[in-house]
């Protein structure tokens, strides 16, 4: 019997058409493709991407040298020069970051101690010359400046 | 006639089907293969070495980096590795969190493998099919750590951040009205629990559906059944572990054998096979798969009641509060402390293992006392697995290379590191 029931069922494709059933059934429903760029998939509020330099709300920078970012980096992707500014505080004359040996791991911005260094919700960018991967100052500082307040608004969300 | 002679053929490093950069010199006589030579090497970045140059956090984010496809169960393996010198306990609830990371991270994996091992043999739509799931469990990756892959979530004494209350949602566009949006985001309402519980919740149906596309499909059958078959004895002598054993019949699970984090409270069943072949090794990791599953729905259960530490409060290998290094000194120089020299281990040696998704990962890690490894080994399922695939090979026709090279589930990351 059981040899009989086997043949009927290979006779007549059964289990292809089970499986037809299923492609069939997807035909009706509503695709689950994101169309990049109008749509976009959700994006975390903890997402590491492009760094930026943050400042205090009073314009003054955050970043007081303190290399700790340079230290904790795994890909020795940061390095720092600092001096002391006129007003005797310490400050940073180079800061550059090398997006090509960044490995997004996050340290960077773990380590911060006064909230500079930060890893922004920004994934999309590119680069046109070889040498734009190494961002300095001031490019971070204006990412800084421009991302500010989604940055507040991923702060706030973090926290709940 | 005598002249004629067996044909050696390159397969890879470029070829789709090699998965990554494995590169084979076939010898064949005909269609069918007389021995096979994997070459390795290709993917080789010194993750080892570079172990030695670095204090014990940094190397967390390499780790992900091996095997790219089941990243947090390689990071496990490494932070128990320290925990383990360290004879360091650490809170309930961040075993928990890391058990339901691995077992997700599992799911990753064999979808991912599913799909690709489909694709080879020629079916197409189990790919996005299980393409769609993955996209799932990617976000509850970056939900929790911030990247869809490269998570550097796990660290010594825990994980590096408590499980979010909110998931992010889907943004108004264009293209799509408010209705729309709403129906994307029906299930990103509450936490990332919440978000987690209704996948588990769909995902059996989601396997029936694969296993509906494939498990009695004539093709796939043929494709599967009898190809690169392994009996016990040999599975054992060579070295194989996780789904590549128990397809063979044996029922060696880390998880079940040497518990570690909270696996002995929890339930769950270790498939096997019979006959050791590939088809075989398909239907231990679909049943995996479910199994996963209801692991990860414990640990929701347990974790929504739960509100402990996610990470050890020993200051000497875990930072401090963020809010507290701002405030109290004595934070801030632990902070500083370990963001820049790190933390020494005692002098000593361990191995730590875990049953990642192709097998048992394990890191053999010697300290001196340093800040840094002496020497860090990695134990890859994937080499030994891929060491056999000559005996694999061996007499069958060439369009089943790739049927075994899918069914061994090789990623180079870690078979290379
Ligand atoms: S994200 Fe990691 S690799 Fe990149 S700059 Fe920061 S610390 Fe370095
Ligand atoms: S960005 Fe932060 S961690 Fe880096 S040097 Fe400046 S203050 Fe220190």
């Amino acid at each position: 019997m059981n040899k009989i029931i086997k043949f009927i069922k290979s006779l007549f494709f059964l289990e292809i058409l089970k499986g037809l059933k299923i492609t069939g059934q997807k035909l009706s429903k509503e695709p689950i493709t994101i169309q990049y760029p109008e749509e976009k998939t959700p994006l975390s509020s903890r997402f590491r991407g492009l760094h930026a330099l943050r400042k205090y709300p009073n314009g003054e920078e955050r970043c007081i040298g303190c290399k700790l970012c340079e230290a904790v980096c795994p890909a020795l992707a940061i390095s720092i020069d600092t001096e002391e500014r006129s007003d005797k505080t310490r400050r940073t004359t180079k800061y550059e970051i090398d997006l090509f040996k960044c490995i997004y791991c996050g340290f960077c911005e773990e380590a911060c101690p006064v909230d500079a260094i930060v890893e922004t919700g920004i994934f999309e960018y590119h680069f046109e010359r070889r040498k734009d991967s190494v961002m300095n100052k001031l490019d971070l500082l204006k990412i800084g400046d421009m991302y500010e307040k989604e940055e507040l608004k991923d702060r706030e969300r973090n926290k709940l | 006639m005598s002249d004629y002679k067996n044909f050696t053929m390159n397969f890879g490093p470029q070829h789709p089907a090699a998965h990554g950069v494995l590169r084979l010199i076939l010898e064949m006589d005909g269609e069918v293969i007389r021995s096979a030579d994997p070459h390795i090497g290709l993917l080789h970045r010194a993750t080892e070495k570079l172990a030695e140059s670095k204090p014990y956090n940094q190397n967390i984010g390499y780790m992900d980096r091996l095997d790219y496809v089941s990243m947090m169960c390689n990071e496990h393996a490494y932070v128990l590795a320290i925990e383990d010198i360290m004879k360091l306990d650490i809170p309930e609830r961040s075993k928990y969190i890391r058990v339901m990371f691995d077992e997700i991270t599992r799911i990753l994996n064999h979808l991912l493998w599913l799909g690709a091992h489909a694709l080879d043999i020629g079916a197409m739509s189990v790919f996005l099919y299980a393409f769609r799931e993955r996209e799932d469990l990617m976000d509850c990756y970056e939900a929790v750590s911030g990247t869809r892959m490269h998570a550097t979530y796990y660290r010594p004494g825990g994980v590096s951040k408590d499980l979010p209350n909110v998931m992010p949602k889907y943004m108004l566009n264009k293209n799509q009205n408010l209705d729309q949006v709403e129906k994307l985001n029906y299930n990103r309402e509450g936490s990332l629990l919440d978000f987690i519980e209704s996948f588990i919740d769909r995902f059996p149906k989601n396997v029936d559906e694969y296993e509906n596309l494939l498990t009695d499909n004539r093709i796939w059958k043929q494709r599967t059944v009898g190809i690169g078959v392994v009996s016990p004895e040999r599975a054992v002598d060579l070295g194989f572990t996780g789904p590549m054993l128990r397809g063979s019949g044996i029922e060696w699970d880390l998880r079940k054998k040497q518990p570690y984090e909270i696996y002995k409270d929890l339930e769950f069943d270790i498939p096997v096979g019979t006959e050791g072949d590939s088809y075989d090794r398909y239907l231990v990791r679909m049943q995996e798969m479910r199994e996963s599953a209801r692991i990860i729905k414990q640990c929701c259960n347990w974790l929504k009641t739960d509100n402990g530490e996610y990470i050890s409060s020993n200051y000497k290998i875990a930072p401090p509060d963020r809010d507290d290094m701002k405030e109290s000194m004595e934070s801030l120089i632990h902070h500083f402390k370990l963001f820049s020299e790190g933390y020494c281990l005692p002098v000593g040696e361990t191995y730590a293992c875990v049953e990642a998704p192709k097998g048992e990962f394990g890191i053999y890690l010697i300290s001196d006392g340093a800040n840094k490894p002496y020497r860090l080994k990695i134990r890859a399922p994937g080499f030994p697995h891929l060491a056999s695939l000559d005996e694999m090979a061996k007499g069958h026709m060439l369009s089943d290379v790739v049927t075994i090279i899918g069914t061994q589930d090789i990623v180079f990351g870690e078979i290379d590191r």
